[in-house]
């Protein structure tokens, strides 16, 4: 009896090894043709049988600055996110506010709003106020798509937080800002790591507002990089393929390394 | 949660309330209140300039005749619903919203039944579960973009991956055009981008799976209810809420999505893989007849809202139960 449930746990894990496998294959076949030599033809090899670094080469060449920029604004993004968001969740959660579900339906409904609508104020806007082309004007539109998220997780779970332990500190003479700085925020430090994380991944992510809010080619996310790789015939297939392993390296970390705080956000954002 | 326990329960046995008088308190009061509202006011700031202006901004542009030239001129003159009749009746606009009802509805339903496979599959244990549940994320976390151009390398006509061993199999005699072939290419689009919404519907399916109490099932196995009679009487019953959550955002996502279409096809071939989404974008940002494109996103934006609808009372419901 307990053979066979032992047995047949060995199974569901082989199961499941293979699906993972079929579902990350094309993860692996990034990483594959990015060691493959260079060239306009792919190989068809499951193993790269020579593995050169040529393509990451011509990719750090090509794509390096680029790679940077993204850098710079996804975590000018999460600091952003931060200081705008964790207040107003802290608020949210706890002070009595009457127009607290009005707020809240705002916030959800403003996560509806397609990117392209925004891209189309904005652009004009920036065009206006000479945000186009810089990293500041991406690093604000990107905050676009963090700050209700960010809102939101942090919120739910500042609603556990005691109101006394906040009142204790009040009347040992801090102020509303200070037992917010010095109690709320530590305290949920998870929830605002699990917010800058996704923060990061959003902007890092961003393809729409890289793509139409810059124009000159002096402000490029790699993301937009790799989009101008692809263009209609590819040319060095093992460049843009290392670029796209260069630019998942993010991913991949925070999967490895923060595996429960990327739970706790793919969760959280969407059910409460 | 349990440090904040702690605190609470140090904080109780902290000292005495101190008086700070009558009058102190009142000024502080109002001051206090000022405070309150300061906490709000930069994300208020934040969701009217990033969200409310946008809106706004979009109604108003697709009553105007805003091109290229009124960024030199400034002008943009009204001219009614001049750019809604443009776009209603360009040849293209009824294919995109065929395309996008069959991108969506092909798309929700391939990521659905997956995800909820899988996720039913996930709540059994075995060993490295969480680990090997946890890797399905990966596909989610890169970019749209990268994961785009995994597929533009395997879908490759010629020497592409996927035909390569189609043909070695037999399975096909002629290499298949996935992506430069007006009939296949749609397909193609909607597969990767099941592939991409696998990991959002596992993971939440899962979730709620596991929020439903395994009384549940020990009572109905003692009815008999067990495999398929379990998961109709028991399981399904108990998932409905979280199941309409993300089938609604699931829907309002794909709706706008243009990361995918871009890295892939471009719209094409033959408009095959043409989108509300790509069409406002295009409008926009190719063409620069903004009016246009904001006539575009706005139609999308109805279509998002009229789902939205639906999300906001399934969520509801959730949050009441």
């Amino acid at each position: 009896m307990k053979s066979t449930r032992h047995a047949r746990s060995g199974i569901r894990t082989t199961i499941a090894i293979v699906l993972l496998a079929l579902m990350l294959f094309p993860v692996y076949w990034m990483l594959n043709t990015s060691l493959q030599p260079s060239g306009n033809t792919l190989s068809a090899n499951f193993f790269p049988a020579h593995p050169t670094l040529a393509g990451y080469q011509t990719a750090i060449h090509d794509q390096g600055r680029n790679l940077v920029t993204s850098l710079l604004i996804a975590c000018g993004t999460v600091v952003l996110t931060l200081l705008i968001a964790a207040p107003c969740a802290y608020a949210l959660a706890q002070f009595r506010f009457r127009w607290i579900n009005w707020a809240l339906l705002a916030i959800l409904i403003s996560q509806m709003i397609p990117g392209i609508v925004i891209a189309n104020a904005l652009y004009t806007a920036y065009e206006r106020i000479g945000l186009l082309n810089s990293i500041p004007g991406l690093i604000i539109a990107n905050a676009a798509n963090a700050i209700p998220f960010g809102i939101l997780i942090m919120r739910s779970f500042m609603l556990g937080v005691p109101p006394s332990i906040v009142e204790a500190a009040r009347v040992d003479g801090a102020g509303l800002v200070r037992a917010f700085l010095s109690i709320v925020v530590p305290i949920s430090l998870n929830s605002m790591i699990t917010v800058g994380l996704f923060a990061f991944l959003f902007a890092w992510s961003d393809f729409i507002f890289a793509l139409t809010l810059t124009t000159k080619g002096n402000v490029v996310p790699v993301t937009l990089g790799i989009y101008t790789y692809l263009g209609a015939h590819i040319s060095n297939w093992s460049a843009v393929m290392a670029t796209a392993m260069l630019a998942s390296i993010p991913a991949i970390i925070l999967l490895v390394i923060a595996q429960k705080y990327i739970a706790a956000g793919a969760t959280g954002g969407a059910v409460k | 949660m349990s440090d904040a326990e702690t605190l609470a329960t140090a904080s109780q046995t902290s000292s005495p309330i101190t008086d700070t008088g009558p009058s102190r308190r009142r000024g502080g009061r109002r001051r206090e209140e000022f405070l309150k509202v300061l906490f709000v006011v930069p994300a208020a700031l934040a969701i009217v300039a990033l969200f409310g202006y946008p809106v706004v901004k979009n109604v108003v542009m697709s009553f105007q005749d805003y091109t290229l030239k009124t960024f030199f001129t400034g002008k943009a003159p009204f001219v009614g619903l001049t750019n809604y009749v443009a776009v209603v009746t360009n040849d293209v606009f009824s294919k995109a919203v065929i395309n996008t009802a069959l991108f969506t509805i092909g798309s929700i339903i391939g990521q659905f039944v997956i995800g909820m496979l899988l996720a039913l599959f996930f709540h059994k244990s075995f060993p490295l579960n969480g680990v090997l549940r946890a890797l399905f994320l990966l596909p989610w976390l890169i970019p749209l973009i990268v994961g785009s151009a995994a597929w533009r390398a395997i879908l490759e006509q010629d020497s592409g991956i996927l035909n390569v061993t189609l043909e070695n199999l037999g399975v096909i005699d002629n290499p298949v055009p996935w992506l430069t072939s007006p009939r296949i290419a749609l397909l193609a689009v909607i597969l990767v981008n099941i592939w991409l919404g696998i990991p959002f519907n596992l993971t939440l399916l899962y979730s709620g799976l596991q929020d439903i109490p395994e009384e549940l099932y020990e009572a109905g196995a003692l009815d008999g209810a067990t495999g398929w009679k379990a998961f109709w009487h028991i399981t399904w019953p108990n998932l409905r809420a979280v199941v309409s959550v993300v089938l609604m955002l699931g829907v309002i996502y794909t709706l706008k999505v243009l990361d995918i279409i871009l890295g892939l096809t471009q719209g094409g071939p033959a408009n095959a893989t043409q989108t509300i989404a790509l069409q406002s974008y295009q409008r926009s940002f190719v063409e620069f007849k903004f009016g246009q494109g904001a006539a575009l996103s706005n139609i999308l934006i109805v279509i998002s809202l009229a789902f939205a609808v639906v999300y906001l009372r399934a969520n509801r419901r959730q949050v009441d139960e």
